[in-house]
C-alpha cells in the first residue's frame, strides 16, 4: 500500500497558528477601530488579489500585467448592476465572478496567441480597451466617474456600524475562499499538474498533461476571482472612474510587488508579502512618489538576488511549509515486503 | 475625399513615430528576445532630458539630439551591463518584472524631478511651416520630418544588422547564445550594444514626441503599447514590419479620431486585436511567437 501524506509537523503548526489569526480577524469589529478594519479590509482584498495573481503567474506561468482589466471590469458590474437594474450590492458581487469568466473565455482566445513577455503586454492592451470603454459610458460617469447613491448604500445595512461590520466580514471571507479554493485546487490531481507546469513545462507536457487547457481554465477561473475582489474593492471606495478602477499601478504593480516580495510561487509567499507591503506602506506613504520609487527598487534586488522571495529564503533554508501541500509518497511495510 | 485623405495622410506619418518606438522594442527583443516593460517609460526620460538640453543650452531639440542620442545609448549599455544581463536565462520572470520594476522607478523619479506639470519642446517656426502637397492636401514639415527619420533609421538599422560585424555579432547570438560565446563573442557586451542602440532610436522617438505634443512623467507605458502593437502588427522580428504596423495603428487612430475623440486610441487597440485574431503572425514576420 502507498499514500500520499501532504502534511508536516510545519504545515501542522502553520495551519494552528492560520486558524488562531482567522479567529482573532473575525473578532475584530470587537477589538479595532473603524481605520484598523477598514485596513485590514483593505489588506484582505489585496491578499486574495495577490494569491489570484500568484497562481496565475506563478504556477500556470501565465505572467498578466492587466489583471486590472478584471478588478475595473467587477467594480464597474457592481455599480452598473446596483445603479441601473436595482440588484442588491452583495449580490452583485456574486454575479461578478461568472460574468467576468464569461468574459474571459473569448479575451483568452485571443491573447493566448500571444507568448511570454508579450503575452504580459497583451494583457494590458485588453485592460486598457476596458478602460477607454468605460470612459465611454455615460450613464457611469463617462470619463469622470460615479459615486454610489445612498439609497444603494443604505440597502447594504441601516446603520453605517453595521454596514462596516459586514463588509469587514464579506472582505475576510473572500480572503479565506480565495485562498482555500486555491489551497483546494493544489492539493487535487490538477493542481499536481499546475505544479509540474511551473517547475517545467516541455516535461509537464511530454507527460500528457494538457497544458494550454490547464492554462485556460486557471486564467478563467483566476478572472473570475479577481473581478469580484474588483467589485467588493468599489463597493467599499463607494466611488468608481475608469482611472481608478483600471489603475496599473494599483491593481498589478502593488500586486506584483507583493507576491515577488513574498514569494512567487508559494502558497504562503502572498500572505508574508501583503503584511510586508502594507507594513511598508504605512511607513513610508508620506514621502508620495519616493515611496512608489523605492517600491520598484526592493522588487527589483528580491527578483534578483532572493528570486523566491522572502517566504522561500524560509521554505529552503529550514524546510517549513504553513499549509499542507507538499507531496510525500509514504511506503507502508507490506509494499516493502511484497517487493522483497 | 480630401479630408479622408489628409486624416490618412496624418496617420501615416504619425505612424513613423509609432515605428520608431517598435523598431527599439523588436532590435532588442531579436537579439536577447527581452521584453523591455519599461520601454515607454525610456522614451519619456529621453525626452526629459532633450528638455534639460534645451533649456540648459537654449539649442533646438532637434539640434539637441546630437547630445540626447549618444547619452541615452549610453544608459543603455550601462542599465543592460549592469542590471538587465542578470535577468537573462531561461526564466520569463526576472526580465519581466525586473523592467517592470524600472518602469515604475523611472515614472516616480521624473514625478519626483519634474513634479506632474505637461511639457513640451519648442522647436520654433519649422513647427507651423507645412506645404501644399495636393489641392487642399497640406503636409506639416515637422510631421514629414519625423516620417522619413523613421525610415532612414529603420534602413540604418536593417543596414546594420546585415552588413556589418556588429550586426552579423546580433544575429549570431539571436540565432545560438552558446555558439557565439564558443566563437569568441562577450555576448553581455553584444547585449549591452543592442540596448545601447535601442534607446539611442528611443532618443530620437523621444525628442519628436516631445516637440510634437504634451508629455508628463505617467505617459510612457501608453508609448509601450503603441510600439508593442505596432510590433505585433508588423510581424515579430521583421524591422520594416514595425514601420507597417505603425502605419496602420498611425491611422487607424486618426481615423477613430475623426469619428469621435474618444474614439482614437480605442480604434487602435480594436486594429491590433483584430489582426491578432485573424493574422496573429502580423504582416511580416520572421520569428513564431
Amino acid at each position: 500500500m502507498t499514500k500520499v501524506q501532504h502534511a508536516t509537523r510545519s504545515s501542522q503548526i502553520g495551519v494552528t497558528l492560520i486558524a488562531l489569526a482567522l479567529v482573532a480577524l473575525l473578532a475584530a469589529p470587537a477589538w479595532g477601530d473603524r481605520n484598523t478594519l477598514r485596513l485590514l479590509a483593505e489588506m484582505f482584498t489585496y491578499l486574495a488579489l495577490a494569491s489570484l495573481w500568484n497562481l496565475l503567474a506563478g504556477y500556470a506561468g501565465l505572467v498578466s500585467v492587466g489583471q486590472q482589466a478584471f478588478v475595473g471590469f467587477g467594480g464597474y458590474l457592481l455599480f452598473a448592476l446596483a445603479m441601473l437594474f436595482g440588484v442588491h450590492p452583495i449580490l452583485a458581487i456574486f454575479i461578478a465572478g461568472p460574468a467576468a469568466a464569461l468574459v474571459a473565455v473569448p479575451l483568452a482566445l485571443l491573447i493566448f496567441r500571444l507568448r511570454g513577455a508579450y503575452f504580459a503586454i497583451g494583457t494590458w492592451v485588453v485592460a486598457e480597451v476596458f478602460r477607454l470603454l468605460a470612459s465611454q459610458i455615460s450613464v457611469l460617469g463617462g470619463g469622470s466617474g460615479v459615486s454610489l447613491p445612498a439609497a444603494v448604500i443604505l440597502s447594504i445595512a441601516p446603520t453605517r456600524q453595521m454596514r462596516e461590520f459586514e463588509i469587514y466580514w464579506f472582505a475576510l471571507g473572500l480572503a479565506v475562499v480565495v485562498l482555500a479554493a486555491i489551497v483546494a485546487l493544489l492539493r487535487s490531481r490538477h493542481g499536481l499538474a499546475l505544479t509540474a507546469v511551473r517547475d517545467n513545462e516541455l516535461a509537464a507536457r511530454s507527460n500528457g498533461i494538457d497544458v494550454t487547457r490547464l492554462k485556460l481554465a486557471v486564467y478563467v477561473l483566476t478572472a473570475a476571482g479577481t473581478a469580484m475582489t474588483g467589485a467588493l474593492i468599489f463597493l467599499m471606495k463607494l466611488r468608481i472612474s475608469p482611472d481608478t478602477a483600471f489603475s496599473v499601478n494599483d491593481w498589478t504593480a502593488f500586486v506584483i510587488f507583493i507576491v515577488v516580495i513574498g514569494g512567487i510561487g508559494r502558497i504562503e509567499g502572498p500572505v508574508i508579502g501583503t503584511v510586508i507591503s502594507f507594513l511598508m506602506r504605512q511607513t513610508l506613504a508620506d514621502l508620495g512618489s519616493l515611496y512608489l520609487l523605492i517600491m520598484g527598487a526592493v522588487a527589483i534586488v528580491v527578483m534578483l538576488w532572493a528570486p523566491k522571495g522572502l517566504w522561500g529564503l524560509v521554505a529552503e533554508r529550514f524546510g517549513w511549509q504553513a499549509l499542507p501541500l507538499q507531496r510525500r509518497l509514504i511506503l507502508t511495510p507490506d509494499k516493502l515486503e511484497a517487493k522483497s | 475625399m480630401t479630408l479622408w485623405l489628409n486624416i490618412i495622410l496624418q496617420g501615416v506619418l504619425v505612424g513613423g513615430l509609432y515605428a520608431m518606438f517598435a523598431a527599439g522594442l523588436s532590435l532588442i527583443f531579436g537579439v536577447m528576445r527581452l521584453v523591455n516593460i519599461a520601454h515607454g517609460d525610456l522614451i519619456v526620460l529621453a525626452a526629459y532630458i532633450a528638455l534639460m538640453v534645451t533649456t540648459g543650452l537654449g539649442i533646438n531639440p532637434l539640434l539637441a539630439l546630437v547630445i540626447v542620442v549618444p547619452v541615452m545609448a549610453l544608459i543603455g549599455y550601462g542599465l543592460q551591463r549592469g542590471l538587465l544581463n542578470r535577468t537573462l536565462g531561461d526564466d520569463l520572470l526576472p526580465p519581466l518584472l525586473v523592467t517592470f520594476g524600472l518602469s515604475i522607478i523611472i515614472q516616480n523619479g521624473l514625478l519626483e524631478l519634474f513634479t506632474a506639470d505637461s511639457r513640451k519642446l519648442q522647436a520654433g517656426p519649422i513647427e507651423v511651416q507645412s506645404f501644399q502637397a495636393l489641392p487642399d492636401v497640406w503636409i506639416g514639415a515637422l510631421p514629414l520630418i519625423q516620417f522619413v527619420l523613421a525610415i532612414a533609421v529603420i534602413a540604418g538599422l536593417q543596414w546594420l544588422f546585415y552588413r556589418t560585424a556588429l550586426g552579423r555579432a546580433f544575429r549570431a547570438t539571436s540565432d545560438d547564445q552558446a555558439v557565439a560565446q564558443l566563437m569568441g563573442l562577450d555576448t553581455r557586451h553584444v547585449f549591452a550594444m543592442a540596448m545601447a542602440l535601442s534607446l539611442a532610436v528611443v532618443a530620437i522617438a523621444g525628442v519628436f514626441l516631445a516637440v510634437r505634443a504634451n508629455f508628463d512623467p505617467s505617459i510612457g507605458p501608453a508609448r509601450l503599447i503603441f510600439g508593442f502593437e505596432a510590433v505585433i502588427i508588423g510581424g515579430l522580428g521583421s524591422l520594416w514590419g514595425t514601420l507597417i504596423g505603425g502605419i496602420i495603428l498611425g491611422v487607424a487612430q486618426a481615423i477613430g479620431a475623426q469619428i469621435d475623440p474618444g474614439w482614437q486610441l480605442l480604434a487602435g487597440h480594436i486594429a491590433f486585436l483584430v489582426i491578432l485574431a485573424f493574422r496573429p503572425q502580423g504582416f511580416f514576420p520572421k520569428v513564431s511567437h
